[in-house]
């Protein structure tokens, strides 16, 4: 068993699993306790008291409608992303390609919006907006799987060196052929506001994107858990020579998850562009596609586990700015707090297994006394 | 090293009382096993009685919830392998541990304390590994890679990693399981230097004769306690399986006459080049038809998987034709294969037949999964497949907790009936059983073999590969013999002398070789 770990990637070891998920849990709370924790002693090296900063931090990301919008905001393309990223790391293919895709997936949802006559109803073209931002990330998801299923070309490298490609393709474009005419900015020309994403809380930029990011939740684990394909890709990722003994499709079966992975991605890069800038522009990505792979790690590949570590990732993001202005730590501090996040999660199994045999010595002890 | 060969005074390895729980389950209860240096002892118990726990326990994989463990009479407690391994305790899992894409001498030297701390020099730890070798005359190379080797080659890798940590005390999980009768007569010479020398072995195996042959002493486990220590010399075979099971076992099959039937395997002149181009299958003709079963004797790796990843459609054949049931899936992709009506108990468990983190009930609906009755309309119901996992679970005495426990948490031969299960219940017309009763107790051998009669006489087709001849002839109706991916003949059970039957699984029976030339139907 030892050699099959070794030959497993990090995310497929880090699937949450039927009978130890509550180990698992807890050992994922001591990591975020200890990332906090040591965030904390960083808090105060940089001269401010920890405690009233992450209060600050909470009430920046939770204290009212709008603060509490803007977390939603922030944690709807990266739980987009993060669920698709799932379903390759299920199939313990280690990509890392979510930024590219969500470039990829804005630039083709935004020439579709650009390029679609208006006389097809808003309504429609919305919806087409949206199949062509999801067939984009999923064919850029596809190169990768096809390159691995076909010559067994590292998924992980290629998925890397293809964000460097999207980065600079959507230069290329917002430079070139589709810069704004008349404008001094590299950024396309603004997109007709009846396709806009619309807002549902007044006087926030909070979009119905969310309700999408959330059913597409419901839909990865109807599909992971109780479709055929999902129990078939689920095999694949824990022993693809059983699941090939068992007459899966191998090939085809990891194809498919670099499409659909690419696909979300490529969707939430639709949402960042149709809900938030209605334009597209150089940096629109953010930086998305990275916080989804620690989101989806931190969140065990698990539905619910996902929602709750996207949102913990936003309100880190977004509670840091207040708390830069009131206690004057740097934002950056967050940062350090979401690096330590996911080491301490890699070694979660360490950190149950040490409470464990503590709380084994205690008891010993107490027997003993 | 103690070259005092008479048992001392005190044990090497003394286990008072241990009791390890899983959850609320009770695997070992309250049990005692001292070993002296200079003996092998055996451990014996049906699948799940909780042998690979204790000695997991012993090894510092497990922490025992209770009881004490002395190692020269001084009290000891293992937080990991590691500590094991210093205190020269050394194991041999059921499973295999070895890295597959290192070499042997990477594999062997990996966790070991090498010569120097800081400088790792191949060629010196080469050269003490040769002395060692040539000291137990080995055959092995030490700069092949471990995927390469053959499963008797790989054990003895674990060997020689043992002997190359100085280990004194020697647990091995059913070593023999996976070894032809020639390499368990080498295995057994082996042990007997090792303990000469005055080291200590624990000895698991399902094997009683070779319980037999090579104990001095046996524990006997059952449902997680332990029964009694024996010396085995007072001992018979069935006084053993007695205590084991608590009733007799005859491995004495009913075996009624049949007509055969419709052929539902044909294969004619298959032939397969592995990837380096050597020849592994060499113009194969063979029939399996409904009511019979034919046996594949040979010692493992002369072509026996790749004849059963052939029929199964997992590599393509160089040249030839394979049917099953009739329909040509010469080069056809394993799902056809088994939509054609073909069961497979592949057997290596871990590598094709299981997933381990599946659950129980996940493991049964693995093959067709999306048929009935575990998707319906196009949904899968995880209840259809623990339902089906349930009355297989009681049909085939599967111990384990839950239908969704994981397959790791089972005992290896638990794990093994999963598998058979699986693949018998789905009433195939031809059934590939590779090594079906490897890792089983005595009992449950007995069962599945009983099973395999019971199917063939309902008109099941079965090739039955299995590098144990006592099985191949008990429950066969014809037998081939495959030498280097060659048939060297067939004959029917009883027909020839055991030692008739060893020249062919070595390629030396020169009139045989004539025969196959054309072919065997
Ligand atoms: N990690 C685990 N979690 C839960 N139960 C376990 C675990 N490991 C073993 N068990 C249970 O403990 C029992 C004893 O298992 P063990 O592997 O010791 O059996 P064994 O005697 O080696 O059997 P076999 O001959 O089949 O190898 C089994 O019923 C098994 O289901
Ligand atoms: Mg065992």
């Amino acid at each position: 068993m030892v050699s099959t770990n070794l030959r497993k990637g990090i995310f497929a070891r880090i699937k949450g699993s039927n009978t130890r998920s509550y180990t698992r849990l807890i050992g994922t709370l001591i990591a975020v306790l200890l990332a906090l924790l040591l965030g904390g002693i960083v808090i105060s090296i940089a001269g401010a008291n920890p405690i009233e900063a992450y209060g600050v931090l909470l009430r920046g990301a939770f204290g009212s409608t709008y603060a509490l919008s803007e977390t939603l905001l922030r944690a709807t393309p990266v739980l987009l992303a993060a669920i698709g990223l799932s379903i390759s790391f299920r199939s313990n293919l280690t990509s890392i390609g979510a930024e590219g895709q969500i470039i990829i997936g804005g630039i083709t949802s935004c020439l579709a919006g650009l390029l679609l006559p208006t006389f097809i109803p808003a309504i429609v073209r919305i919806v087409l907006i949206m199949f062509f931002g999801f067939l984009g990330g999923a064919l850029y998801g596809i190169i990768p799987g096809f390159l691995k299923a076909k010559w067994n070309i590292s998924e992980t490298i290629v998925t890397i060196m293809s964000n460097y490609v999207a980065i600079n393709v959507l230069s290329y474009l917002l430079n070139g052929p589709m810069k704004e005419v008349d404008s001094f900015y590299p950024q396309s020309a603004q997109l007709d506001d009846a396709l806009w994403l619309p807002v549902f809380i007044k006087n926030t930029r909070l979009h119905i994107g969310l309700f999408i990011a959330l059913a597409f939740v419901v839909i990865y684990y109807f599909f992971m858990f109780r479709l055929p394909i999902g129990f078939k890709i689920r095999a694949v990722g824990y022993n693809a020579s059983a699941a090939e003994y068992a007459g899966v499709k191998v090939s085809a079966s990891i194809v498919l998850a670099m499409a659909l992975s690419g696909g979300m991605a490529g969707l939430a890069g639709t949402m960042e562009v149709f809900g938030v800038h209605h334009r597209l522009y150089n940096d629109f990505a953010a930086g998305f596609g990275f916080d989804a792979i620690a989101v989806a790690l931190l969140g065990r590949l698990h539905p619910v586990g996902i929602v709750v570590a996207s949102i913990f990732f936003a309100a880190l993001q977004v509670g840091s700015g207040a708390m830069q202005r009131a206690v004057q730590v740097p934002t950056t501090i967050v940062y350090i707090i979401q690096g330590l996040l996911i080491m301490f999660v890699c070694m979660d199994k360490l950190l149950s297994n040490t409470i464990q045999q503590l709380s084994l010595k205690y008891r010993e002890k107490k027997r003993g006394a | 090293m103690d070259v005092d060969n008479s048992m001392n005074d005190v044990p090497v390895i003394d286990m008072r009382h241990i009791t390890k729980r899983f959850g609320t389950f009770e695997a070992n209860s309250d049990i005692s096993l001292d070993v002296y240096c200079g003996e092998i002892h055996a451990l014996l118990g049906e699948n799940g009685a909780g042998k690979s726990t204790l000695m997991n326990v012993l090894y510092g994989l497990y922490k025992p919830d209770e009881g004490e463990i002395y190692l020269h009479g001084n009290k000891i407690s293992f937080s990991s392998p590691a500590d094991a391994i210093n205190n020269r305790i050394g194991m041999i899992h059921q499973h295999f541990m070895l890295i597959p894409t290192l070499t042997v001498v990477e594999n062997i030297i990996l966790m070991s304390k090498t010569t120097s701390k800081f400088h790792l020099n191949l060629k010196t730890e080469c050269d003490r590994l040769t002395e060692i070798i040539q000291k137990y005359g080995f055959k092995i190379d030490l700069m092949a890679t471990v995927s390469d080797l053959s499963v008797g080659e790989q054990q003895k890798v674990e060997i020689l990693k043992m002997l190359y940590r100085d280990a004194e005390v020697l647990i091995m999980d059913e070593p023999t399981a996976v070894l032809s009768p020639n390499e368990v007569e080498e295995l057994f010479i082996i042990l007997r230097e090792i303990v000469d020398d005055g080291c200590a072995v624990i000895f698991i195996s399902h094997k009683l004769w070779e319980v037999m042959r090579i104990s001095d002493r046996a524990t006997i486990l059952r449902d997680g306690k332990k029964v009694t220590t024996v010396n085995t010399a007072d001992c018979s075979k069935e006084d053993l399986a007695n205590m084991m099971v608590g009733r007799e076992i005859t491995l004495h099959y009913e075996k009624p006459e049949i007509e055969i039937g419709e052929p539902m395997l044909q294969l004619e002149n298959v032939c397969l080049n592995s990837d380096d181009g050597i020849s592994v299958l060499k113009n194969i003709n063979l029939t399996v038809r409904q009511g019979e079963i034919l046996g594949v004797a040979g010692v493992d790796g002369n072509g026996q998987q790749e004849l059963a990843d052939v029929i199964h459609g997992m590599r393509k054949v160089s040249s030839g034709t394979v049917k099953v049931a009739g329909s040509d899936t010469t080069n056809c992709s394993p799902q056809t294969a088994i939509d054609c009506g073909l069961a497979h108990i592949p057997e290596d468990r871990h590598k094709r037949g299981s997933i381990l983190e599946f659950t129980v009930a996940e493991n049964i609906a693995m093959i067709n999964v999306d048929k009935a009755p575990f998707t319906h309309k196009g949904i899968y119901y995880p209840q259809n497949a623990q339902k089906v996992a349930h009355r297989l679970k009681e049909e085939f005495n599967i111990r384990c907790n839950s239908v969704n426990a994981e397959m790791n948490t089972l005992s290896g031969g638990n794990q093994q009936k999963v598998i058979l299960a699986r693949e018998i219940y789905r009433n195939p017309k031809l059934l590939i059983a590779a090594q079906p009763s490897r890792g089983l107790d005595i009992g449950a051998t007995e069962s599945i073999q009983q099973l395999l009669i019971d199917k063939r006489t309902e008109g099941m087709a079965i090739l039955l590969i299995s590098s144990d001849l006592d099985e191949v002839l008990a429950i066969s109706d014809r037998v081939i013999v495959l030498y280097e991916g060659e048939i060297q003949g067939e004959f029917i059970p009883g027909e020839k002398t055991f030692t008739e039957i060893g020249l062919m699984m070595t390629g030396s029976s020169s009139e045989e070789r004539n025969s196959t030339r054309h072919g065997v139907h």
